[in-house]
């Protein structure tokens, strides 16, 4: 397949008291199109820098983010980031929300493609509703449903569904991939969930802790819908567990 | 019946203030300080002459277009400080030496620049409620959380979406926050304005009062309606918490 993204010896420091502290420390792994790659790594260990800097918000002190074989700069509509916390605006409707990110359009059926894609996430019938009126499992759909109007070719996820209660981390799960059967884009997905990534990603890029490089590339060869408790998978599960670290007796 | 409950208290409070302070004129047998009853009587004396609606009147319009030409200052010159650093860095000192003036310090200057007509209240007025709109609208920029401006750019919208549905729908609340205080401080001034040179409104009812005769029942008359006079624009200005525009902040 065709390479999408490249990442190339990414390395970032920040300042400190103690001179620069280095918090990404040469990483590099390619992700082909239509790919769903998940980064895992120990808390505190510069994921979230990573993530940053392959969106494009963030400038390494070295090294490249090159997609379809042009270098980035700085973030587009091509590539949508969502995050632990959320960024849907609490003062826009989930229409307006949704139709935020066709702005520039001409078209004139903006409210139509916006309601087309609130339906998808199944956000029917709450167009009209304010964030603060919504769950967080719906917070998070009115999240992605904005990315999806953009018709975006990468989404960057950093733990997305973190924030959300177990149950409702499943369904999203579950939702997302739906929406990826429907609608195809490459893939990015920061986590510390090992399990999410399992049931969701093709890949597994396994960070060490700071300054983080990677540890190890895992593939994940199960065809979805994903049993994440059948006997492979875990086996899998505690494989990349010990590599973080965390031991079989810590993981059970 | 829950509101009229939880007003009973405040209420009987200035029932009880108003029987002791009829008693003490009633005990001492004062012939200066008017009872209750003379302070109604005199209020009622100035509504069938007419003189108490020109006075409120003349109060409320000095206050409404000093108020006003303060906001259309007040408003894009906080937005401009907040966005750009450079205007922040070079203006903010300035704002902070002046804010602490008391307008009523700035009264010669007023009458040496505009004479004792109407433009010298209203200056003051301005002078006195722009700063804290300057300083709300400016922290309220700040305050924009940086995932709001993060989405805005993932996006690639056009600065003056950003400014139209990111940057102005998020500093309103503080803007309106701004606007309390700035009306408020506003009435404070305007009375005591009044009280220096003029022909009209509450404060130069309350000198003259006192001047032409001793006539105590109206200044306290002048004071109790300039008193229920700054309550209502305060309630006005919180009925405007519950607009669409600003309900997001208070809906929790």
């Amino acid at each position: 397949m065709r390479t999408k993204i490249e990442i190339r010896g990414l390395k970032k420091s920040f300042a400190s008291d103690k001179g620069p502290l280095p918090v990404v420390q040469d990483v590099s792994f390619t992700v082909s199109d239509g790919e769903f790659v998940a980064v895992v790594g120990p808390s505190g260990c510069g994921k979230s820098t990573l993530m940053s800097m392959m969106a494009g918000f963030v400038q390494p002190d070295e090294g490249a983010v090159v997609i379809d074989g042009v270098p980035r700069s700085k973030p587009d509509s091509k590539g949508i980031l969502i995050s632990q916390q959320g960024s849907v605006f609490p003062w826009l409707t989930v229409r307006e929300n949704l139709m935020f990110g066709l702005n520039g359009h001409k078209s004139d059926n903006r409210m139509e493609i916006a309601d087309h894609y609130a339906d998808i996430v199944g956000l029917k019938g709450f167009e009209e509703s304010f964030p603060h009126e919504l769950s967080g499992g719906m917070l998070k759909r009115t999240e992605i449903a904005r990315a999806l109007v953009v018709k975006p070719e990468i989404l960057y996820m950093d733990e997305p569904f973190s924030a959300l209660d177990a149950l409702m981390n499943m369904r999203m799960r579950k939702e997302l991939l739906r929406i990826l059967a429907k609608e195809r884009f490459t893939s990015l997905l920061i986590t510390h969930d090992v399990e999410e990534a399992i049931h969701l990603a093709d890949r597994i890029v396994v960070l060490s802790p700071r300054p983080t490089r990677i540890k190890a590339i895992f593939d994940v060869p199960f065809a979805h819908p994903r049993k994440v408790s059948c006997r492979a998978a875990q086996e899998l599960r505690v494989t990349i567990l010990r590599e973080l670290g965390v031991d079989r007796e810590d993981a059970e | 019946m829950d509101r009229i409950n939880e007003s009973l208290p405040a209420l009987g409070l200035i029932a009880t203030l108003i029987a002791a302070w009829w008693l003490a004129v009633f005990l001492t047998h004062t012939l200066v300080f008017p009872a209750p009853w003379d302070v109604v009587r005199g209020t009622w004396e100035l509504v069938m002459n007419g003189t108490l609606w020109d006075h409120i009147g003349a109060s409320l319009m000095r206050v409404g277009i000093g108020f006003g030409l303060a906001l259309c200052f007040a408003l894009p010159l906080g937005l401009w400080m907040g966005w750009v650093d450079g205007a922040y860095r070079t203006l903010n000192p300035l704002f902070q030496i002046l804010r602490p003036i008391s307008p009523i310090a700035w009264i010669p200057i007023a009458i040496l620049w505009f004479g004792i007509g109407n433009t010298s209240p209203i200056y003051l007025i301005f002078i006195s409620s722009v700063f804290p709109m300057i300083v709300q609208t400016t922290a309220g920029v700040h305050a924009i959380e940086k995932r709001f401006l993060r989405a805005a750019q993932n996006f690639g919208v056009s600065r003056r979406t950003l400014f139209k549905q990111v940057v102005i729908p998020a500093v309103l609340p503080q803007v309106l926050v701004g606007m309390r205080i700035g009306l408020g401080v506003a009435w404070l001034v305007v009375v005591a304005a009044e009280m220096i040179a003029l022909r009209s409104g509450l404060g130069y009812m309350i000198m003259d009062s006192r001047n032409a005769g001793n006539r105590y029942d109206l200044v306290i008359s002048g004071m109790i309606i300039i008193g229920l006079i700054g309550l209502s624009l305060d309630a006005t200005m919180r009925l405007l918490e519950g607009i669409r525009w600003v309900r997001w902040r208070y809906a929790h």
